[in-house]
């Protein structure tokens, strides 16, 4: 358990040391979508009944910068030290291929859960935000977190380059992060799309987070959780089995 | 006695190429032992190998009788390695990165004392809350010795500790390399300098091509080249085409005759004299390591 902890505790202090970076600017990020798309949209666009545009903004806001951060956590941390060449002192500890998981995946967590918490915390000053089911807030914005935290091990693992951490992260979470109807309620598309933007797990972590807020989405909340939680779930096996195959790490 | 290292029929192929061939070798426990070969031997894949970095196409290696795939969590307890490469990580000062290490070993603030043991025997008390980037190479080689030993393993080993280090720090990390095998520490090293191996090693192991194609003691194999070496500085620095087979290197000041038998010298020295090429200084080495070794890789 000590080395699990080590490596966990060593993962939130490596983007800690860094919070101007891994935490204020996704936040000042997000503030400008707020910003821009509330003033620009609020006077036309109504989603939900007794419900501002900008109310609606913010926790699609939260969860794709809680998402995001998560990813970013563990894929840059795992790519740099490929890169940099000390994964080897990982490699040579006793740490089993599940101590290495889970404390990755719960330092990419905490990541998505601090940026999408300070988010908030700032979007309070904007906007008085409903709370009606933080049961429901909080298993979405554990398990998406858990889900993007999973999928940054894997593309930490896979790539060998700068630059193929990019690629995946601009041509894979990037368009579904921004295409899951953060800004928008998918009945708004036409139906094609409607269908399209189901087949987007990213839709069901930020659906199922604002059904939390507001007490209505575009779908049920049950269904989303269980996308979310399955996804999870194969993506977990997925990481496990490359981590326990040694893939692209041990020769 | 358990031995420190055991290694039985360790093959490793990477794709078509056959990396190791058929390795045995076994150290025992508190031996400073050298393993050495040409760039592409297999030192490095061995080393990989035992370190669990690399997995063995076939056959067994084990640290003190713990497998290094079956137990490997026992196995790398047991085992503290110095990489080649200066890989540091960014994000954190060197007191930092290792109490890190000797977490992930399972250790906590029990072992605090020992790490601030090591940061003082390798010079980097100054250095403790530095971050890693801002330290100096020399400093960074000694930092990631001390990350190695962060878990106190009883064996330790060395890929090419000193490459690219000068000669006051060399100096400085082998007597600290000499304290801890003092202590019981059973130490393997790779290294280009031979004559470290030389003076440090009680065994040496010599690979190549993926074999082991020398194993015994220091002393031994000193003995297996005999004869002696004739270094002189001659006036002329064309040489008569007899010699030609007796050279063994040549520099713009001296020639060194590699003599099978001492009494060659008279031979070089009259060939010498029927040239009329002058003998301005003239010395008679020992047989080094570095004679032995390239023997053996000749062979």
């Amino acid at each position: 358990m000590t080395g699990m902890w080590t490596l966990f505790k060593k993962e939130i202090l490596r983007f800690w040391k860094v919070s101007f970076q891994t935490v204020a600017a996704p936040v000042i990020t997000a503030l400008l979508y707020l910003l821009i798309f509330s003033h620009v949209l609020a006077s036309h666009v109504q989603v939900y009944e007794g419900v501002t545009y900008t109310a609606f903004l913010i926790p699609g806001l939260m969860m794709m910068s809680l998402l995001q951060n998560a990813f970013a956590n563990s894929s840059s941390s795992l790519i740099q030290s490929k890169v940099m060449g000390n994964i080897v002192f990982l490699l040579l500890t006793p740490l089993s291929y599940w101590q290495f998981f889970l404390a990755f995946l719960l330092a990419a967590i905490i990541r998505g859960l601090v940026v999408g918490a300070s988010v908030w915390l700032v979007a309070l000053f904007f906007v008085d935000l409903p709370v009606a089911q933080p049961i429901l807030i909080l298993a979405f914005a554990v398990l998406g977190g858990g889900l993007l935290g999973t999928l940054g091990i894997i593309a930490g693992i896979w790539a060998e380059k700068f630059d193929q951490m990019a690629a995946f992260q601009n041509f894979i979470i990037m368009p579904l992060s921004f295409l899951s109807g953060v800004f928008y309620s998918i009945h708004s598309l036409p139906p094609f799309w409607q269908k399209v933007s189901h087949l987007n797990p990213f839709f069901y972590m930020i659906d199922g987070f604002r059904h939390g807020f507001f007490g209505q989405g575009d779908i049920a909340p049950e269904i989303s959780l269980t996308v979310v939680g399955v996804s999870f779930l194969a993506l977990s096996w997925i990481t496990l089995r490359l981590l326990k195959s040694g893939y692209k790490l041990r020769g | 006695m358990t031995p420190a290292i055991q290694i039985d029929q360790v093959h490793k192929s990477f794709g078509a190429f056959e990396a190791l061939r058929g390795i045995d070798l076994t150290i025992a426990q508190g031996e400073f032992f050298a393993l050495l070969g040409p760039n592409g031997a297999g030192k490095s894949t061995l080393i990989n190998l035992l370190a669990g970095l690399l997995r063995p196409t076939s056959g067994r290696l084990s640290v003190m009788g713990h497998d290094v795939v079956n137990d490997y969590q026992s196995a790398r307890r047991l085992l503290g390695v110095v990489p080649q490469e200066l890989v540091f990580d960014p994000f954190f000062n060197v007191r930092e990165m290792l109490r890190f290490q000797a977490g992930y070993f399972g250790l906590g603030k029990e072992n605090d004392a020992w790490v601030d043991e090591i940061i003082e025997s390798l010079g980097l008390t100054d250095k403790a809350y530095t971050n890693m980037r801002q330290l100096s190479g020399g400093m960074k080689r000694r930092a990631l010795i001390a990350q190695a030993l962060a878990h106190k393993p009883p064996v330790v080993v060395l890929d090419e500790p000193t490459a690219g280090v000068d000669v006051e720090l060399r100096q400085m990390l082998w007597e600290f390399i000499k304290r801890l095998n003092r202590e019981g520490h059973t130490i393997i090293l790779t290294t280009h300098y031979l004559e470290e191996a030389e003076t440090l090693c009680s065994r040496v192991a010599m690979l190549k091509q993926g074999k082991v194609v020398a194993l015994d003691s220091t002393h031994n194999l000193l003995n297996r080249v005999p004869g002696k070496n004739l270094r002189l500085r001659l006036a002329a620095s064309s040489l008569p085409a007899s010699l030609t087979p007796l050279l063994r290197s040549q520099d713009d000041e001296h020639c060194t005759f590699a003599l099978p038998e001492v009494a060659q010298i008279e031979f070089v020295l009259s060939e010498l004299r029927n040239a009329d090429i002058k003998v301005e200084d003239m010395e008679l080495i020992e047989v080094d390591l570095e004679d032995v070794f390239m023997e053996i890789v000749r062979q």
